[in-house]
């Protein structure tokens, strides 16, 4: 008897019955996966041939990308990579945007780490000093800062601060509409469940549509206000909506107990929401929060439509407006690696959601 | 003096009114309800002294004024002398019917999505999530400039195009199909898809019933209902005069039949397989919401898993499904806005895009806009309730 060879063999044979199982245990099912592995292996030389093979790698314009049956044109990306990551942002000043993102990264980071203790300091820095510190680095004005005008900001750091200004300002707002429409005051629930139905029964487009053109109708003939702040508005407002109804759904899941308890104790309404009821509502929905999150960075987007140019935004202009670079395969590129971005992010934060 | 006010103020009834909760909850309203009024009034009174200023007009008389503009496709008759109203019914419609195909195409894709990510086939299973993850995690509005740009515009131009079987061509300038167009015997044809359609309903209730009540082999109905559905009106079709116009190469495009525009076939394929992969999730969270004893109680019966699926499963994992469904098919509808991007005529793009450029009137213009969403959500979550109290479970 011998071990080795007989262990290797039932190995081998092991896989190969696993495999029959998993691919071919009927006539039907064989069929069927043959077909598939023929889809993946066609899909899968498609993108390689077009990535790898007949790609551009190099060139200063788009006339290498013009000669017949030429793949991803690669240095339109290179090329435009501080375009397509910061817009038309200062290059001298670009190192106050990686302070910025270098100061994020150092409170989420720890943020996201299982047995960082501060987790609530953290959460406070980076929900109300962070944002400060931002504003003054990113904007200027301060400290000896140059002011940056926010025509310049663009690409991906335009989404960022979109997705993240949208992401702390709908926070506090939801829990409020949330308690709102939770609450036993009649006329506080009613305005509440008007103002959530209302937004979230139009599209993001109106809404933001609404925010560029109709904001400054509703202000002071003499008071202008900032194209991307009339941006965060329309985001903040209407992410709030559908957050709050996420929040609410982990308020309406506190059983009748907790509230009972807390009221037996004799906290008032806004320390027993605060201290018991809240901390508990919001642990339970976190993928709900998160997924509206992901939503909320997908949808800074549509920003394009009012004109300002986040990552999509700039990669479109590049494409459409680029005569140097105009190529059948310009766009495509051009396209595929906004869509990496994006996907890495929310893929980031759906797999992040799974560890908070 | 100050003594005195001191003891007024500390007199007990106002300490018991100002901690008892009934006066606090009726002032704390009573300071919402002014907050919200002051609001209101500032911006109504802001708005108008802006209007003024820039010497726009308000009400609704716009909406009979001449457009004079031209839209590439529209369901209902319109012509550039038209008027903004009649531009804004066929922004609707373009609406209605993006959204309505859609929802059709996403739901059978989504469907067959859910059901893959659960079937024992570890490669079906692996590439509906592989589908599913990806498509998610990428913003709707870059599918859709995939779609248009970098797809259906790539494609060869109108001397060159691809001649797909049955008079078909695809080329830059959308999907050319043949035209039919009746001629005599139309009354005979809306004739018989009434009587097929009455028919099926008959036979399906009547089916329904036997089939209840002794647990009959269902196949010849619903053999008899499809055969009913399909064959009349083909025959009807075939008996009627008609004409078929087949798409023709004229110097510039394929004239004749009936052309079917990029945008609009952007917009339909991006928004169906996007909704599609969040249908599937739904989908597959409904099978597995359905208990394990369910698909064994079914084994056991003998159904084959395609049987135990159509018959035990999926009916009961219906119930799970359909809240979740209504708001993905809400969710479709309202993205189906971003039609704007891709330049699809659409309402928001006809309505809020070229008439509020042209007149300006842009409150009245997003009001109606907003008015026309928010009735359509209402009136698909209204559908979808009735539905949902039907299938929902019987209280026991």
């Amino acid at each position: 008897m011998n071990p080795v060879a007989g262990g290797d063999e039932t190995w081998t044979q092991r896989t190969l019955q696993r495999l029959r199982d998993a691919l071919f245990p009927t006539l039907g099912q064989s069929l069927v996966s043959l077909v598939l592995i023929w889809l993946v292996a066609a899909v899968a030389y498609a993108f390689i041939d077009w990535a790898l093979l007949r790609a551009v790698f190099t060139g200063s314009d788009g006339s290498a990308c013009r000669v017949p049956d030429a793949g991803a044109c690669w240095p339109f990306i290179t090329h435009k990579m501080g375009l397509f990551l910061y817009g038309r942002y200062p290059e001298a000043e670009l190192w106050r945007v990686h302070l910025t993102y270098a100061l994020a990264l150092a409170g989420l980071v720890p943020l996201f780490m299982p047995g960082v203790p501060h987790k609530l300091a953290l959460l406070v820095y980076m929900l109300a000093v962070f944002p400060l510190i931002a504003f003054v680095l990113l904007y200027g004005g301060m400290l000896g800062l140059d002011i940056i005008v926010t025509d310049l900001w663009g690409g991906l750091l335009l989404t960022l601060v979109i997705a993240s200004v949208g992401i702390a300002a709908s926070f506090p707002l939801g829990i409020l509409l949330a308690l709102a429409r939770r609450s036993e005051l009649p006329f506080v629930r009613w305005s509440a469940t008007v103002y959530i139905e209302l937004v979230r029964g139009v599209p993001l487009v109106t809404v933001l549509f609404m925010a560029s053109v109709m904001l400054p109708l509703f202000l002071p003939p003499d008071v202008t206000i900032d194209k991307l702040v009339r941006a965060l508005v329309g985001v903040a407002l209407f992410s709030a909506a559908y957050l709050a109804e996420v929040i609410r759904g982990g308020l309406q899941a506190i059983p009748r107990g907790q509230y009972e308890a807390a009221d037996a104790l004799g906290l008032g309404y806004w320390r027993k929401t605060g201290l018991i009821i809240l901390p508990q509502a919001i642990r339970l929905v976190i993928p709900g929060i998160v997924n509206s999150f992901i939503a909320l960075f997908k949808d800074t987007s549509l920003v394009l439509i009012i004109g300002l140019f986040d990552l999509i935004g700039i990669v479109e202009q590049s494409v459409q407006a680029d005569a140097k670079w105009s190529s059948p395969q310009t766009a495509a590129t051009g396209y595929f690696f906004a869509g990496a971005v994006f996907w890495l992010f929310c893929f980031a934060m759906s797999r992040a959601s799974s560890i908070l | 003096m100050g003594d005195a006010f001191k003891r007024w103020l500390m007199r007990k009834p106002w300490i018991d009114a100002a901690y008892d909760p009934n006066v606090r909850a009726v002032a704390f309203q009573l300071l919402l309800v002014l907050a919200l009024v002051l609001v209101a009034v500032e911006i109504v009174l802001n708005t108008a002294a802006n209007l003024q200023k820039q010497n726009i007009a308000s009400g609704f008389g716009f909406l009979a004024r001449t457009a004079g503009f031209d839209i590439s496709q529209s369901l209902v008759p319109y012509t550039s002398k038209s008027s903004y109203g009649q531009a804004f019914l066929v922004g609707l419609t373009n609406t209605l019917l993006v959204a309505v195909l859609g929802i059709v195409l996403a739901t059978v894709l989504g469907f067959t999505l859910g059901i893959a990510r659960g079937s024992p086939n570890w490669l079906a299973s692996r590439l509906a999530l592989a589908y599913v993850e990806v498509v998610r995690n990428v913003p709707l509005l870059l599918q859709l400039l995939v779609w248009y740009v970098a797809v259906l515009r790539a494609l060869p131009a109108p001397q060159e195009a691809l001649a797909l079987p049955a008079g078909v061509f695809v080329d830059k300038r959308g999907l050319h199909l043949p035209r039919v167009t009746l001629e005599s015997g139309g009354t005979l044809l809306l004739l018989a898809l009434l009587v097929s359609v009455i028919g099926a309903v008959w036979l399906w209730r009547t089916g329904k019933r036997t089939r209840e009540e002794e647990t009959v082999e269902r196949d010849p109905v619903r053999l008899a209902v499809w055969a009913l559905v399909v064959l009349l009106p083909v025959l009807a079709l075939m008996i009627a005069g008609k004409t078929v116009a087949y798409p023709v190469l004229e110097r510039f495009n394929h004239e004749g039949g009936l052309s079917i525009e990029p945008e609009f076939l952007a917009l339909l394929i991006g928004l169906s397989t996007y909704t599609a992969a969040f249908i599937a999730e739904i989908v597959r969270a409904g099978l597995a919401g359905v208990p394990k004893g369910q698909r064994e109680a079914a084994a056991a019966l003998g159904l084959s898993r395609r049987h135990a699926l159509r018959f035990v499963i999926l009916p009961q994992a219906l119930r799970i499904i359909i809240p979740p469904l209504t708001n993905q098919y809400l969710n479709l509808t309202k993205n189906s806005s971003l039609a704007v991007a891709i330049g699809y005529p659409d309402l928001v793009s006809v309505f809020s895009g070229t008439v509020l450029n042209q007149t300006g009137q842009a409150v009245e213009v997003i009001l109606i806009t907003m008015a026309v969403y928010l009735a359509i959500s209402l009136a698909t979550a209204l559908t979808m309730n009735w539905f949902n109290a039907r299938t929902a479970w019987a209280e026991r």
